[in-house]
């Protein structure tokens, strides 16, 4: 069991999520986060922060959404800790809204 | 301008409570770009409050931050003074006259009363109590829960019922290999309980266990879930409420529990229902609770603001074991203000205040800030923005005498003869209750009474 970043994340990167981390297991790029599954501890306190629903407990993972299990493992391993919340994305509020939130 | 926060004069903090905020808080200061010294106080000789005493046994997984909260620890700017009451061996005066700011991160660590005729009847505990009972926190150590009773009624709708729930459906070897107290699963294994109501104000749209916690009733060894497919019917404005876009969590827990309602059923031992629409009005028996009196309620209002209303339909439920888990209350603060009817500490961004005028050098986050709402994670950002507000005021916070910081508070603690505990001392604590765990397969056996904590430390 752990908790998956998905697409919804891309060109957005809120990071509304990083603040309530209880243990600072988002990693970033210039695209979006990932959550390191070693160290995430399935709190899901990250879940309804996402103002674009990008994050889901792997039990509800849509099936055709599987494949970030996998991206979320192997990115978060070597990018950085996404400490604190950061500015979203140029365009995030745009792409929000393209994604019907 | 003063060179208050460098290495020279470096702001001294105390921190009061050793739970998450508590943490969070120690963990923004350690982040900032300041020179900071920071003291924290716990009152039991143990740290991590809730994350220790409230989290389930059977949630390991969650109790994973302590790893976090120990690496904050490591700072040799931290210091832990555990085993230490604020305002009783020490008091609010005397850590603002030893640090240039203190703040409180105690928690709260009461239960919010029903108010109904019989409440505290023998037989009628609070959630809190049996909480504390199964998680080894030496207040509770010597309360009695007497399971004989083959029904038990919890009162609420959030996650502390369903934890409470859980506790009393799974079997003694759900649970042996978890870190919940032995006495506690002694007195579990004896256990006659059949049915267990899990009983709530407002509708199934609007409950607040979260769709993990509920997705554990589905797979119990010896409990099966019984949702009676009447109870799940929406009212309009509900139906409205779910359909809402801004309410999509709520939704997620009305389709886990609308699964639960549609398992079948099987011929397991005990039975877990979970009945909505429903107010406890009176417990009755005598001289130990026999039964329940609950009334019918139905919602009124707009959607998303619906509250209950009782419709004076009443029904009866024979139980001798109830629990109430409404939600947590603060404890006033001798010599700090206090709002009595919220039960927290009143403040502005964080900063104690009185009479909407901020106090100098207090400050409060966690749930005696803000309340007894959201859960682990919610307490690092309500803590950052306490820190916050504290390093906006750190001018202020420099009024020219010189603080003493711990030097000042163990000097005290010594002339009172309090033995406090040091954070090296709470980790041999720490590896006895690991080793003695291991024989049995536990990740710990907690020590539950404060003098065999410190008998061990000498």
């Amino acid at each position: 069991m752990t908790t998956i970043v998905t697409d919804n994340c891309k060109s957005c990167r809120f990071t509304d999520c990083v603040t309530v981390c209880p243990v600072e297991c988002f990693h970033f790029d210039d695209d979006m986060l990932y959550i390191d599954p070693d160290v995430c501890i399935d709190c899901s306190a990250c879940i309804p922060e996402c103002p674009v629903e990008a994050i889901f407990e792997v039990d509800d993972l849509p099936e055709d959404k599987e494949k970030w299990i996998e991206i979320n493992a192997e990115k978060a391993a070597d990018l950085p800790v996404c400490e604190d919340k950061m500015d979203p994305l140029p365009g995030a509020e745009e792409r929000k809204t393209e994604l019907g939130f | 301008m003063s060179n208050i926060g460098t290495e020279e004069h470096p702001l001294q903090v105390a921190i009061v409570g050793s739970g998450p905020s508590g943490f969070y808080a120690c963990e923004a200061l350690l982040k900032s770009d300041i020179c900071v010294n920071i003291n924290m106080l716990e009152r039991l000789p143990v740290p991590y409050g809730l994350v220790r005493s409230g989290v389930a046994p059977d949630h390991p997984k969650l109790k994973q931050a302590i790893k976090v909260y120990a690496r904050i620890a490591e700072s040799p700017r931290f210091k832990l003074l555990a085993n230490v009451k604020v305002g009783l061996d020490l008091s609010v005066a005397e850590l603002t006259e030893s640090h240039h700011a203190v703040i409180f991160a105690n928690g709260a660590e009461t239960d919010r009363k029903l108010g109904v005729p019989g409440e505290d009847i023998p037989g009628s505990h609070t959630a809190t109590e049996f909480v504390g009972w199964y998680n080894g926190h030496p207040d509770y150590r010597d309360k009695v829960f007497d399971l004989k009773s083959e029904t038990a009624v919890i009162i609420g709708q959030g996650n502390v019922a369903a934890d409470v729930a859980r506790i009393l459906a799974k079997s003694v070897d759900e649970l042996k290999h978890t870190d919940i107290a032995e006495h506690a699963l002694d007195t579990l294994a004896e256990s006659n309980i059949k049915d267990i109501y899990v009983v709530g104000r407002r509708g199934p749209a609007q409950v607040k266990f979260t769709p993990k916690e509920l997705r554990e009733f589905e797979s119990l060894e010896l409990c099966q879930t019984i949702i009676d497919s009447e109870e799940m019917l929406l009212n309009p404005e509900s139906a409205m409420e779910l359909e809402d876009k801004s309410n999509s969590a709520q939704r997620k827990i009305y389709e886990q529990l609308s699964k639960l309602a549609a398992l079948e059923h099987s011929n397991k031992p005990r039975n877990c229902h979970f009945t909505f629409l429903k107010s406890p009005k009176e417990l009755l028996g005598s001289g130990h609770l026999e039964k329940v009196v609950f009334e019918h309620n139905q919602l009124s209002g707009d959607a998303l603001q619906q509250s209950a209303r009782g419709t004076g339909e009443t029904l009866e439920l024979e139980t001798g074991l109830l629990f109430r888990s409404i939600g947590y209350r603060g404890i006033a603060m001798p010599s700090l203000p206090f709002d009595e009817q919220r039960g927290l500490i009143p403040n502005m961004d964080g900063r104690i205040s009185e009479n909407q005028q901020a106090l100098p050098g207090l400050y409060v986050t966690g749930w005696i800030k803000r309340g007894p709402t959201g859960i682990i994670g919610t307490n690092r950002a309500d803590s950052v923005a306490t820190v916050q507000s504290l390093l906006e005021d750190l001018q202020t916070l420099d009024t020219g005498t010189e603080k003493s910081g711990a030097d000042g508070v163990c000097n005290l603690l010594q002339t009172r003869n309090v033995r406090y505990v040091s954070f090296e001392e709470w980790e041999k604590i720490d590896q006895s209750e690991i080793d003695r765990g291991q024989p049995k397969n536990k990740p710990r056996e907690k020590y539950t009474y404060i003098n065999e904590m410190l008998d061990l430390l000498g």
